[in-house]
């Protein structure tokens, strides 16, 4: 950074142009969550018991299996956002941001990923009857 | 160069009047984080012990039958419903609307409300109507 004339002193010091795109996949994603979390909600409360042959029969169906992926992308991506906003609030040190920011990525896609192949196997290998 | 370390730095979470707004917004961030952590946690447990087989699904479902799930089950539901409500004012107030103090303030009352009419509705459905 130049010291010496006016524009020395401020270049580098702007925004990286990515603050919008973050803002608006965080909206986007909570549109998808909107749409996706009352389609989980009136299912499940439309199942007549919560038990294994039950839940593992409605979740295999293709018209059940599709949009439980899409839920958890979109719910696990908006929750990625947020939680990463409450971290740059709160958490000032450089050093314990950068871990926890890291902790937050492997939590997300690792959880994620659980539960995204757990949907797969239901929806593929069938239902015990 | 001397600062004073009493001072407070924002975020203030100690130092202000409660008021329904900021409450609006701190709570869209505790239920947020709660459902982040907890619910998300719940949801994969849920998944995996579903697609693991019959008896890790059965140990989960005891769980989420004991009291203690229950207290859990229903704090998720009312986090849900709190933060979709205040979500909603949200999308209104990014548009540059709702900003005049007692629109504001009405509103920010009125996730509280829908959150917990929302709540005793499903739970209420769910445990004495459905049974």
């Amino acid at each position: 950074m130049g010291t010496g004339t006016g524009l020395g002193r401020v270049r580098g010091l702007g925004s990286a142009k990515h603050g919008g795109a973050h803002w608006v996949l965080h909206r986007m994603t909570a549109v998808g969550n909107l749409l996706l979390l009352p389609w989980l909600l009136v299912s499940l409360v439309r199942l007549p018991t919560y038990d294994y042959t039950t839940v593992t029969t409605w979740l295999a169906q293709p018209m059940a299996a599709v949009p439980m992926m899409l839920l958890v992308i979109s719910v696990f991506w908006h929750f990625r956002i947020g939680l990463q906003v409450v971290i740059e609030d709160y958490v000032h040190e450089e050093g314990t941001k950068f871990a926890s920011l890291t902790a937050l990525t492997f939590y997300t896609l690792g959880t994620g990923a659980f539960a995204l192949f757990a949907i797969a196997k239901i929806a593929l290998t069938g239902t015990p009857n | 160069m001397a600062q004073n370390r009493a001072r407070p730095l924002s975020p203030h979470l100690t130092i202000w009047k409660w008021g329904a707004n900021m409450a609006a917004s701190i709570i869209h961030r505790v239920t947020g984080t709660g459902m982040a952590t907890v619910g998300v946690l719940v949801l994969t447990w849920w998944l995996v012990a579903a697609a693991t087989g019959q008896e890790s699904y059965d140990y989960f479902l005891s769980w989420a039958a004991h009291p203690l799930g229950k207290v859990v089950l229903i704090g998720l539901s009312w986090a849900f419903f709190q933060h979709l409500s205040s979500g909603l004012r949200h999308f209104v107030l990014d548009v540059g609307a709702g900003y005049e103090l007692n629109t504001n303030r009405f509103w920010a009352r009125a996730t509280f409300v829908f959150g917990v009419v929302m709540t005793a509705a499903l739970w209420g459905y769910l445990l004495f109507v459905k049974g």
